[in-house]
């Protein structure tokens, strides 16, 4: 069984959500991760607010937030336990995420500590 | 006249028949835990032999005398004189601890076998941190508690471990010389030490209320003593400085709702009820208020343990009504219990919330992907699930669930749900 990042990317991360908007997300993306959990395939995650995030860049230049001339925002990560990159593959088709036009989950398998990778 | 006497007698002694062992119960480990502190944890089976001494004693003494007027007292007062006979008795075991005892040459008649509330309580208290030391093995200590601090007879740990005697009698034996080769002393450890075993104590706790709240046995008595008294032991808990930890509190919650329903959750027979079936006028409300008031403590703290979720799944069955916000709430709950620690019943029991919260057809789909095979439960809430949907594979779940049911309670349970398909 290996683990895999199921990491969500936003296509616009300063869109702003009604209240019943981002409740009815918040339930969803929680009754998603609650079966991937009753499925003993849970292992972490954690949602990523846009408040106070900073970028560093080359020659350690500090700008506010992610946004700007990124397209792309991450919201979050879940990291889950799976047979298969397919399996893991369609834990990602439940995100709620995935409603969004443009939104990504990407899949990435985590790097084991054996020394070889 | 002489058939009233003769009933009167059989009366005294079915009454005794009960009384002895809910005395058993309540009395012996606080006699044990008693006279293991005054003697040292070297000296633990001796602690347990006079205690069992006192008890047998008492059912001899008691069938042909009848009861005494206070049998608490009585114990009491043998235990001491037990323990004193066995100080003046066995020289070497005298010998060995006159030092720590640090006792004068007149003798043991004066030694103080201090057999007050207070002393039981922190007896108990400081036996319980000590058999939960982290030099043994967790089932151990849980086996440890249940044997001393619980009176448990080898046989219900061996079943309630789902394991046989002979392992349960090697487990506790080697955990007893590993305390005394750590020479672990019975008294509160400090802070830093208290918060390391405070889980483990929690844990033997909750499955000690587990035990009597689900046991299989049909002595309702028997049961209700051990749920008190897991009860009891963590209420101690709360009046201690030390360990009056949000947690603690929210397991304290945990139990009082649980047990507000424990009146009506068998019927005369011992056959169960289920929740839904219940009859709610039996349900304790001052249980259900105390709960209230112990969660309220346990949300002072920032740190979210799982008897904070659990206890907040039980408050939520406090209420019969069947709203869309209590199952919202009780799903959510297992959402986020299930991301902390997760368990095949758990999870089980999240996807009969969904069903209620978000609907049959969802609920189905996600029931599928537990595959829990082997588990009974598993089938019998497919078959729950498929009743208004499909009642053909209803029939079938519940079949295969009763075939893996092994309990005269799981059966009669899943046939009942067949029979009224």
């Amino acid at each position: 069984m290996d683990e895999f990042a199921l990491i969500f990317r936003h296509e616009d991360g300063q869109k702003v959500a009604s209240p019943e908007q981002m409740q009815a997300w918040m339930k969803q993306t929680m009754d998603w991760i609650g079966g991937i959990a009753a499925q003993d395939k849970f292992v972490s995650g954690t949602g990523l607010p846009f408040e106070d995030s900073k970028v560093v860049r080359y020659n350690k230049i500090v700008t506010n937030g992610p946004f700007g001339d990124i397209k792309e925002t991450i919201g979050g990560f879940v990291i889950v336990r799976a047979e298969s990159v397919e399996e893991a593959v369609e834990f990602a088709k439940g995100s709620p995420v995935l409603q969004g036009e443009g939104n990504s989950v990407e899949v990435r398998k985590i790097a084991k500590s054996d020394g070889v990778h | 006249m002489k058939s009233l006497c003769s009933n009167a007698k059989a009366l005294l002694i079915m009454e005794q028949n009960e009384l002895i062992p809910h005395l058993f119960r309540t009395e012996y480990r606080k006699i044990t835990a008693v006279l293991c502190k005054l003697f040292g944890i070297d000296h633990i089976e001796v602690a347990e032999d006079l205690a069992s001494e006192t008890f047998l004693l008492a059912v001899e003494t008691w069938s042909y005398k009848g009861l005494p007027e206070n049998p608490t007292a009585w114990l009491y007062y043998v235990a001491k004189n037990k323990a004193k006979n066995h100080l003046n008795r066995d020289s070497i075991f005298t010998s060995k601890i006159t030092t720590d005892l640090k006792l004068s040459s007149q003798g043991f008649e004066e030694i103080e076998i201090d057999l007050s509330e207070k002393n039981i309580t922190d007896s108990q208290l400081q036996m319980l941190f000590a058999l939960c030391h982290p030099s043994i093995p967790t089932e151990a200590q849980i086996g440890l508690a249940l044997r001393i601090l619980c009176g448990f007879g080898i046989d219900e740990i061996a079943d309630a471990f789902l394991t046989n005697k002979e392992t349960v009698n090697k487990r506790l034996f080697r955990a007893k010389e590993k305390l005394r080769q750590e020479k672990v002393k019975i008294e509160f450890p400090r802070r830093a030490e208290i918060d390391k075993r405070l889980d483990v104590v929690l844990l033997t706790l909750y499955l000690l209320f587990s035990e009597g709240y689900y046991s299989e046995s049909e002595d309702k008595v028997l049961r209700k003593d051990l749920c008190f008294e897991a009860m009891r032991i963590t209420h101690l808990l709360t009046e201690n400085e030390q360990t009056n930890q949000p947690k603690v509190n929210a397991l304290l919650a945990l139990m009082c709702f649980h047990a507000s329903r424990f009146d009506a959750r068998k019927d005369e027979s011992g056959e169960i009820i289920l929740y839904q079936d219940q009859d709610e006028t039996l349900w304790n409300q001052e249980l259900v208020q105390k709960g209230v008031c112990f969660f309220k403590e346990a949300s002072r703290g920032d740190k979210l343990s799982k008897y904070h979720l659990e206890a907040g799944i039980a408050y939520w069955h406090t209420i019969k009504t069947d709203t869309k916000e209590k199952w919202e709430n009780i799903l959510q709950l297992y959402n986020r219990l299930l991301q902390l620690q997760y368990s095949p019943i758990a999870a089980l029991n999240r996807t009969y919330a969904l069903s209620k919260a978000n609907g049959i057809t969802e609920a189905i789909t996600e029931a599928e992907k537990l595959n829990l095979t082997g588990n009974l439960f598993y089938f019998a809430l497919l078959g729950e699930l498929y009743k208004s949907v499909d009642k053909q594979k209803a029939k079938a779940h519940f079949e295969q669930a009763y075939s893996l049911a092994k309990t005269k309670t799981d059966r009669q349970v899943i046939r009942k749900q067949i029979e009224n398909l």
